[in-house]
């Protein structure tokens, strides 16, 4: 066992080795450029922006400096929210929050960004390196922790409320690039509480199909309103071999992803194009399912139907502009048969809530009223016991 | 919809009635005293059916917990560390059981030893809320898992019998 002087003469001895290091690789050695205060269109070879300039040029977006006056926060850095944050800092965007309690593994090199000798380094210090090298005029904000126990919760959604530039306001925007149903409840959860809208993202196990699904709470479906949609693959899950693995990915699945999540967020901030609600991708048929999607009044979230009500009386305040279609009245000049149209519909078809419409190629993970537990199945009693004496008991055991 | 064996399963386990998560101050205390009330109760049956086979406890908040859990295989008995956090969407969302001693084991499982559940698990889950609880999740999520699993594990010896510590902690 070493002394406490010996560790700190070591200590000492490494901070030095540690200074010499940063003044190698920091501040302005070849490579790493200076901060640039404002965006300039000039074409030359050293403007890192021309390109993006360009796009205002050509008609394509109004003001494209105006990046820089938005925050993004980014949950899940794994091989879509890596690549979502990439792209972000090359478009030169204003701040971004990134969230993972994961460390770079060298199973994660299958995918983009991370590199072998990062394995073992927090994802987001990883992430933070890399990007601040990047683009050193991008403002970077990194949490290590899990968002969904209660200890980090309270922490995530202080962050997302006031984690803009000037850490007066909410961010602009928030993007889910987590793999994990729990973790998109508890980002849902926050942003129906705040009213923040955030764009979900998804590649799914097999690695073969993905999404992205833009959420305004109170105007479009939350996470919680409907079950999981799935896209379909025109797989036979029978034939899907799920033996002794749990996921697996392909860095070109994510990359789409990746690329179609930042592409709608760009259109969202600089306000270009039209900004999908729910944009499907299935890579065995090249299949795109696009639609959008009306929140469900019986949402199990309550923040969720408390937006969908100031939502409503936001829209009913709002001067509507009903174009009136005249439909022609059919007159059949004779029925001699006596022959009317008749519904379809029986009552047994309107007994379930009708689902929002889902596109076609898309469906449920699962129905959702399901007969697995009956009224009379055992209920736990009520109990005059308090919660400690149950503790005991149950140590007791 | 389910087969015979889960209602049996079920059967065993008393439903909980107070839709409420950890963050739900005033609730919260309500529905942890139905988690306790539902585990003792499915303890106190699977030790009456000879089939006892984990334990439970936590935190003061319920928040987090951990505890035993117990698989015979070839009339040996392996014993795990189980230990999991309720997150902060429970019970929308199930707890996430994890064998930390299992991590890097076995491919079925996620960073950290949580336990990779099955298809079939997650949505019988979110079709229940919020009548199933910690039970459940141990009954439907950990148990299938255990006897798929360890077995296999035992197999490639990846998992090796541990004679009773010297002192006799016997259970």
């Amino acid at each position: 066992m070493a002394t406490v002087d010996e560790l700190k003469e070591r200590i000492a001895q490494l901070e030095v080795e540690l200074a010499k290091e940063r003044e190698k690789t920091g501040g302005n050695v070849a490579g790493a450029r200076k901060k640039i205060d404002q965006m300039s269109s000039e074409v030359v070879d050293s403007n890192p922006y021309s390109r993006l300039m360009a796009l205002k040029r050509m008609g394509i977006v109004d003001n494209y400096e105006r990046i820089r006056d938005f925050t993004v926060a980014v949950v899940g850095v794994g091989g879509v929210g890596s690549v979502t944050a990439e792209m972000l800092t090359r478009c030169g965007i204003g701040k971004l929050l990134l969230f993972d309690y994961d460390k770079v593994e060298l199973a994660n090199m299958n995918r983009l960004f991370f590199q072998p000798y990062q394995a073992g380094m927090s994802k987001v210090q990883a992430a933070e390196k890399t990007l601040r090298d990047i683009n050193p005029d991008v403002q970077f904000e990194t949490h290590n922790y899990n968002i969904t126990t209660v200890d980090n919760f309270q922490h995530f959604m202080d962050r997302i409320s006031h984690g803009n530039l000037k850490g007066d306001g909410s961010v602009d925007l928030v993007l889910s690039c987590v793999d994990n149903f729990e973790a998109r409840m508890a980002i849902n959860t926050a942003c129906n509480e705040l009213e923040q809208n955030w764009i979900e993202s998804g590649v799914s196990e097999n690695a073969v199909s993905g999404h992205i699904q833009l959420i305004k709470p109170g105007e479009t479906a939350c996470f919680a309103c409907a079950p999981p949609l799935v896209v379909a693959e025109n797989i036979d899950e029978k034939t899907l071999k799920r033996e002794g693995v749990c996921a697996a990915s392909l860095p070109t699945t994510m990359g789409v992803v990746a690329g179609l999540l930042v592409q709608n967020t760009l259109k969202y901030l600089l306000g270009f194009g039209s900004v999908t609600h729910y944009l499907g991708y299935s890579a065995l048929q090249d299949f795109f399912p696009t639609m959008s999607m009306k929140p469900n009044p019986a949402c199990d979230d309550s923040f969720c139907g408390k937006r969908q009500e100031e939502f409503q009386r936001k829209e009913a305040l709002r001067p509507k502009t009903v174009e009136v279609v005249k439909e022609e009245e059919i007159v059949h000049e004779s029925n001699d048969w006596g022959i009317s149209l008749v519904d379809e519909s029986s009552v047994d078809d309107l007994k379930t809530q009708p689902a929002p419409e889902l596109a076609s190629g898309l469906s449920y993970a699962y129905d959702k009223p399901d007969e697995t537990t009956k009224d009379s199945d055992e209920v736990v009693a009520d109990t005059d016991q308090s919660l400690d004496e149950l503790m005991a008991q149950m140590k007791s055991l | 919809m389910v087969d015979a064996a889960t209602r049996k399963t079920l059967s065993n386990i008393p439903l909980l009635k107070t839709k409420a998560g950890p963050r739900d101050k005033d609730l919260w205390p309500s529905r942890l005293k139905e988690e306790y009330q539902s585990l003792i109760q499915y303890v106190n049956n699977n030790k009456e059916s000879d089939n006892d086979w984990f334990r439970l406890e936590s935190n003061k908040d319920g928040t987090r917990w951990f505890g035993k859990c117990w698989h015979v295989h070839e009339l040996l008995k392996y014993e795990f560390e189980i230990e999991f956090d309720i997150p902060v969407t429970y019970p929308q969302t199930a707890p996430e059981i994890a064998i930390p001693e299992l991590d890097g084991k076995t491919a079925k499982m996620y960073r950290g030893g949580k336990i990779c559940l099955t298809d079939h698990f997650k949505p019988l889950w979110a079709k229940n809320v919020p009548k199933f609880g910690i039970g459940h999740a141990m009954a439907l999520g950990l148990g299938p898992w255990l006897a798929v699993e360890i077995p296999d594990l035992i197999s490639k010896g990846l998992v090796l019998y541990k004679e009773k510590e010297e002192n006799g902690a016997s259970k």
